[in-house]
């Protein structure tokens, strides 16, 4: 083979119309690896061993400042596909962005109260558990893990969990607070013009309704039409509606903000001022997982990242850096003792039992979608 | 008999040679306008799929559910004409500068700075804005300068800060061209004739710039009223446009037959604008040129 036609077959490669085993097989340079394989097994080995079809790259849809980038970089190296990850800002984005169809995502992460209606609208595919040896289901915590599992058949495997309470900047805000009654009242008095919610129906309404003591997850029209009211008096008084909300609450823009388990945990990690509530009323607990979505272009590929990062010690690093709790025993054993006591990811019994599990219901429901939409653009 | 046959073949060639070289711009036309904007039409009569997206039916309650946005119609329809009379009026001496009194030197300096920033992606241009606008940027200069506690983020101002700044280019060239290409000696013959500078502009200089004024305020306008990026970033999802209210109902709402009917309603909105406009300021520029003539 002359330089010009292996030069053609690799940018084939490259450009992905034909897979690595093809590439190796047509090269020769199978056969090379191979015998350089055996001579010298830590120079070739580290890609050799996911060697394959899992071609060049992996697209990977989650939510913002949920991994280890140095985790990605690990992978890479080690399978030679490279990872792209798209960010977004809520599950009914997801779901609208897969029913529209095209996406070409390999792996993403959706919570729990979405997997049934993935799985009706036949979005995502029951997963093969073979291609997922790094899974041990009976080391998972059952009531993060259930919401995956539909008719005994996995649909997806558990990330990790989280609660859905508020952040305060303590220095601004002297007040003790404890509720959600404190959090719309102290935002639509005092601290006007500082408080953030979610772009986002099922937090923003779910915690409106918390102040009538509701459900967080009623889709009852007179206690749904309170929750508007106070959300249509409380918008005038708002910093900004937007679910990310580290940087305004970094730099003192805002002081009070709805927040989840990890991002509640980053920004106290940097500014211990900034602290973490859940109010006492309830709120949301939840828990995310990966998934596989229907036609996804590099399937073997989103399996071994998931596979890679489910792996207890890859696991490990991702608490670390995200900061939200793994349903994963082996995982928790790998963590530091100061994690495992953290109050932030690990809240006391009495504050976690209120919280409730968002249902289906609430994701489809279109009043709770057009209460939103008039809300944002009253 | 053989040559008219003859004619009539090269007239058919070059009948289908006109036929083919139309043909991709055909089917761009075709298959990226009209065939979406059929889509939309017979999805904005449509309903709400249980789970969201759309589903077969004939209604109108779409259109009547129109007023539910008004707050978002209200805004683009404010903020949108504002933006372009702002744009314009910091666009016209600048550019009237640029073409006629700067130096070729200076010119080409100022041009450049006002190319720059195409160089760098808007997303990132509009982020620099938060952080101008926001807390620790000019609010806290203003503090530290005595003049008091100011709310610039988040705000309808900082919308129409980040509107001018991000179209202010696209309404500088079109009048910089137009008034480039104005003959010199117009203005010289208009002061021979007694005119004062003032009048010679407004009698002479203004109406020959009309088609770049024109233009640019299209440019500018039709872009604003589909603005999205803006007033999410430097609105903080609080000053909604309505670009904002369909990103909304298609991605949040999943309601895709009324996001097709508050597109619809944009649509309409612009076209009916845009054509008054049109007329407005083509009839205005036509007897300019007529008298000068």
């Amino acid at each position: 083979m002359d330089r010009k036609e292996f030069t053609y077959h690799l940018r084939r490669w490259q450009k992905g119309s034909i897979s690595r085993r093809q590439f190796l097989g047509v090269t020769g340079l199978g056969v090379a690896t191979a015998v350089l394989a055996k001579a010298m097994p830590e120079l070739v080995m580290p890609r050799a061993a996911y060697a394959g079809d899992l071609g060049d790259r992996v697209s990977l849809t989650t939510w913002p400042n949920y991994h280890d980038p140095k985790n990605f970089e690990d992978f890479t190296a080690k399978t030679g596909v490279a990872v792209e990850v798209n960010v977004f800002g809520s599950n009914e984005e997801m779901l609208a962005k897969l029913q529209a169809g095209g996406t070409g995502w390999d792996l993403f992460v959706p919570t729990n109260y979405t997997i049934s209606t993935y799985k009706e609208l036949d979005l995502i595919e029951p997963l093969d558990l073979s291609l997922l040896p790094a899974y041990d289901p009976a080391a998972m915590e059952q009531r993060f893990v259930e919401a995956g599992t539909i008719d005994g058949k996995t649909y997806a495997v558990s990330k990790d969990w989280g609660t859905t309470g508020y952040a305060v900047n303590t220095k601004k805000i002297t007040e003790k607070m404890t509720s959600w009654k404190d959090f719309w009242d102290l935002a639509m008095g005092k601290y006007t013009g500082r408080a953030m919610v979610h772009d986002y129906q099922l937090t923003t309404i779910g915690n409106a309704l918390k102040y009538y003591g509701y459900s967080f997850n009623s889709i009852d029209p007179k206690e749904l039409g309170d929750a508007e009211k106070l959300l249509l008096a409380a918008k005038p008084h708002l910093f900004a509606i937007n679910s990310d909300y580290q940087p305004s609450m970094r730099n003192g823009d805002a002081w009070l903000t709805v927040c989840w388990t990890g991002d509640g945990k980053q920004m106290h990690r940097d500014m211990p001022e900034i602290e973490y509530v859940i109010g006492k009323e309830g709120g949301e607990i939840w828990s995310d997982f990966y998934a596989v979505p229907k036609g996804a272009p590099h399937r073997a590929a989103g399996y071994a990242l998931a596979n890679f990062l489910l792996t207890p010690e890859v696991n490990a690093k991702e608490v670390q850096a995200h900061g939200y709790p793994s349903a994963d025993s082996r995982t928790n054993k790998l963590l530091p003792k100061e994690l495992l006591e953290d109050p932030i990811m690990y809240p006391a019994a009495e504050l976690l039992a209120p919280l409730e599990f968002g249902a289906a219901a609430t994701l489809t429901n279109p009043a709770r979608a057009e209460i939103m939409a008039r809300f944002k653009s009253a | 008999m053989a040559t008219a046959t003859q004619s009539d073949q090269a007239e058919r060639r070059t009948r289908w040679i006109t036929v083919l070289l139309l043909a991709p711009s055909a089917f761009w036309y075709l298959a990226l306008l009209v065939v979406p904007l059929a889509i939309v039409v017979v999805f904005s009569f449509g309903e709400r799929a249980a789970a969201g997206g759309y589903q077969a039916a004939f209604t109108i309650a779409n259109y009547l559910n129109l007023p539910a946005r008004a707050a978002a119609f209200r805004n683009t329809l404010i903020l949108a004409p504002v933006g372009t009379i702002v744009c314009l009026l910091a666009a016209y001496p600048l550019a009237y500068y640029l073409a006629i009194k700067a130096s070729p030197r200076m010119r080409l300096f100022l041009l450049i700075l006002v190319i720059v920033p195409f160089w760098t992606s808007f997303l990132i241009r509009t982020y620099a804005w938060m952080f101008i606008l926001g807390g620790r940027g000019l609010p806290a200069v203003i503090e530290w300068l005595g003049l008091g506690e100011v709310r610039l983020i988040n705000t309808p101002l900082s919308v129409l800060i980040g509107m001018v700044y991000g179209y202010l280019p696209l309404m500088v060239f079109p009048i910089f061209v137009s008034l480039e290409r104005l003959d010199k000696r117009l203005i010289e013959a208009a002061a021979d004739l007694g005119s004062n500078p003032w009048r010679s502009f407004l009698q002479v200089t203004l109406p020959l710039s009309a088609p770049g004024v024109i233009t640019g305020c299209m440019l500018v306008f039709i872009l604003l009223m589909g603005e999205y990026l803006i007033p999410q970033l430097l609105g903080g999802g609080k000053v909604f446009f309505i670009g904002n209210a369909l990103v909304d109902l298609f991605l949040q709402s999943r309601n895709w037959p009324f996001g097709s009917a508050v597109a619809m309603g944009l649509v309409v909105i612009m076209l009916a604008t845009v054509t008054i406009y049109l007329r407005v300021t083509r009839r205005y520029g036509a007897g300019r040129d007529v008298s000068l003539l």
